[in-house]
């Protein structure tokens, strides 16, 4: 499933989103981004409820397919400006992390 | 001494918790360029994040300094911070003494040395109360 066809069926905004086409391979949930690091794997959507800016630098480094920030929380500007720097898709859900994940996984 | 050794340098800001993972993101796209394996440039990158937010949140401020040569990865964190004053504790995982602002950011939970030193081949640390630390990291290209 493509960053596009994902962010369509799960109604997410787009914050920014470099490549349409990237293959979401599946989902991992975090907030301490020190777990995130270890354990999210190269082309899984990262859901968390974080949103410093330092979530762009873990998106990076994992390889993840794209960041959705959930529970409605609010994306700072910076956070923003540096996805669009560092070439990282983020989007922003109303809906709970364990929510999103069960309807991501029943789309892949 | 080998010549083919690619050596970088980079400032870590110790008040701004926002350009951390900037040395780490180029560090791997250096690698990437080299053609490193990815399992090695993903260990690289956990490593080397780890240490780089440990000297904003510890060291306040320092520098890395990176030397890649065929055979491996080596980076050294250098900070003039408080120290460690116990090592062996600073290691455990859940040990940390990170600030609260630290801790609201994802960070402080105490898996920073302990992430290090999983992820990388080896890990020496030196450290001095009052004078700061150094944190050695060592990852084989080829093992």
């Amino acid at each position: 499933m493509t960053l596009l066809e994902m962010a369509g069926q799960l109604q997410l905004k787009t914050i920014h989103c470099t490549e349409e086409g990237v293959s979401v391979t599946g989902c991992y949930i975090g907030d301490l981004l020190s777990l995130v690091m270890s354990r999210a794997q190269e082309g899984q959507a990262w859901l968390t409820v974080q949103t410093n800016i330092n979530i762009i630098a873990v998106a990076v480094l994992t390889g993840v397919s794209c960041v959705i920030v959930t529970e409605g929380m609010e994306i700072p500007e910076e956070t923003a400006q540096k996805a669009a720097e560092q070439g990282v898709s983020l989007f922003h859900s109303e809906k709970p992390s364990y929510q999103l994940a069960c309807e991501l996984v029943a789309l892949l | 001494m080998n010549n083919n050794i690619i050596t970088l340098h980079y400032d870590i800001d110790g008040t701004n918790f926002t350009i951390a993972g900037q040395a780490s993101s180029n560090i791997k796209k250096v690698l990437k360029q080299l053609g490193v394996d990815p399992a090695i440039i993903r260990r690289t990158a956990i490593s080397m994040y780890e240490g780089e937010i440990n000297t904003v949140i510890h060291g306040k401020g320092g520098v890395a300094d990176i030397y890649i040569s065929p055979d491996q990865i080596r980076i050294v964190f250098t900070d003039h911070g408080p120290g460690i004053a116990d090592i062996e504790k600073a290691m455990q995982e859940g040990f940390s003494t990170a600030s609260a602002e630290a801790r609201e950011l994802g960070f402080g939970a105490g898996m920073g040395l302990p992430n290090m030193k999983k992820y990388a081949d080896a890990l020496n640390i030196e450290s001095t109360p009052g004078e700061g630390t150094t944190v050695e990291l060592i990852i084989n290209i080829h093992s």
